[in-house]
């Protein structure tokens, strides 16, 4: 495919990467796999290494995780859920920095290539999260009351129930999963993209000769410090969403 | 419109379909994105109002902000969702 007529690869080629390990066995590992077994250990090794010697006056990875662990309490827990939702703080927190490492991967040298962006792993979190939140809602209202309090919001007139309650079912049996899953999976996906783009236009550009390169090399640059910043904010924004879908189902409006 | 598009992608490309496809993904990312657009200058607009009007609130103006542009987000990201299915 080309694109100013430079030689843009199928998007296909971009996503896909072929099995390295254990090939033709149900558990045959390629890079995204890889990653997403690295963002694993990172995450779990951070928490490891954070609790292993608790100083007074954390240092290295036990402020890291001291952070990250307040950050979650303060600025989504307990703006959403509320005091009681300070049990889901190890879930939302691990969720947190799973999501920002597997996202990080696609500016880190040499790997670049964000794991989120295949559908298969933020789907599965989103199928999670859906599991999580109705569990949640049906434990602490009771099944009948979750429904009718989820379906039938207060504050509509009698007669719009008749279009509301549909779409509310809709929204938190098959929307609420979806966009999550989509928003995560999409927003890596065009990043990645973008980044492509222009590092395929930089090479190219480069040798046509290197004065024409500096502004897309600007660009990427720029939109590599962007990436980082989207990496943070996309794990901010599933936990927070998360974190307002447990506070949904725990505390219904009145 | 649309057939006369079609014949000069036709001749262009030597392919319509593809071309039409092409030209439907990027007019549909395009419509999709002004609507967000919109939507997150409105939403970002105010809750910067909010937050200088009353700075001590503002932590919950943020997040209520951040809230809010993912679900306008959303919308857009639906658009870009069909512009790579449709992209050839």
């Amino acid at each position: 495919m080309g694109v100013f007529a430079v030689e843009f690869p199928p998007v296909s080629h971009l996503f896909d990467w072929p099995d390295f390990l254990f090939t033709d066995t149900p558990v045959a590992l390629n890079k995204t796999g890889l990653i997403y077994i690295v963002a694993l250990l990172l995450t779990a090794g951070l928490f490891w290494a954070a609790g292993r010697r608790r100083a007074l006056v954390p240092t290295g990875a036990q402020s890291v995780a001291e952070a990250g662990v307040e950050f979650v309490e303060n600025s989504i827990i307990m703006q959403t859920i509320g005091p009681d939702g300070r049990r889901f703080l190890p879930f939302l927190t691990t969720l947190f920095f799973f999501v920002f490492f597997s996202n990080i991967f696609g500016v880190i040298p040499f790997i670049q290539f964000p794991a989120n962006s295949r559908m298969a792993m933020p789907m599965t979190l989103a199928l999670v999260v859906w599991a999580i939140y109705h569990v949640v809602g049906i434990k602490s209202q009771g099944l009948l009351q979750y429904f009718r309090a989820s379906l039938f919001p207060p504050g509509v007139p009698k007669f719009l129930y008749v279009l509301v309650a549909p779409i509310e079912l809709i929204q938190i049996m098959l929307i609420r999963p979806l966009s999550l899953a989509v928003r995560l999976w999409a927003n890596m996906v065009a990043g990645h993209l973008l980044l492509v783009t222009f590092a395929i236009l930089s090479a190219s550009l480069w040798g046509v000769g290197y004065l024409p390169a500096v502004l897309p090399f600007v660009a990427l640059i720029l939109l590599t410090a962007f990436e980082i910043f989207v990496s943070a904010l996309q794990a901010f924004v599933f936990t927070i969403l998360t974190a307002v879908y447990i506070g949904g189902a725990l505390h219904p409006e009145h | 419109m649309l057939a006369l598009i079609s014949t000069i992608l036709a001749e262009l490309t030597g392919d319509g379909e593809a071309g039409l496809r092409a030209i439907g993904g990027g007019l549909g990312y395009g419509l999709a994105a002004i609507g967000p657009g919109l939507g997150i200058g409105i939403l970002v607009g105010n809750a910067i109002t909010a937050m200088a009007r009353q700075p001590e609130s503002a932590a919950v103006a943020r997040t209520t902000m951040f809230l809010g542009i993912a679900f306008t987000e959303a919308i857009a990201l639906i658009g870009f969702v069909v512009f790579i299915l449709l992209a050839p």
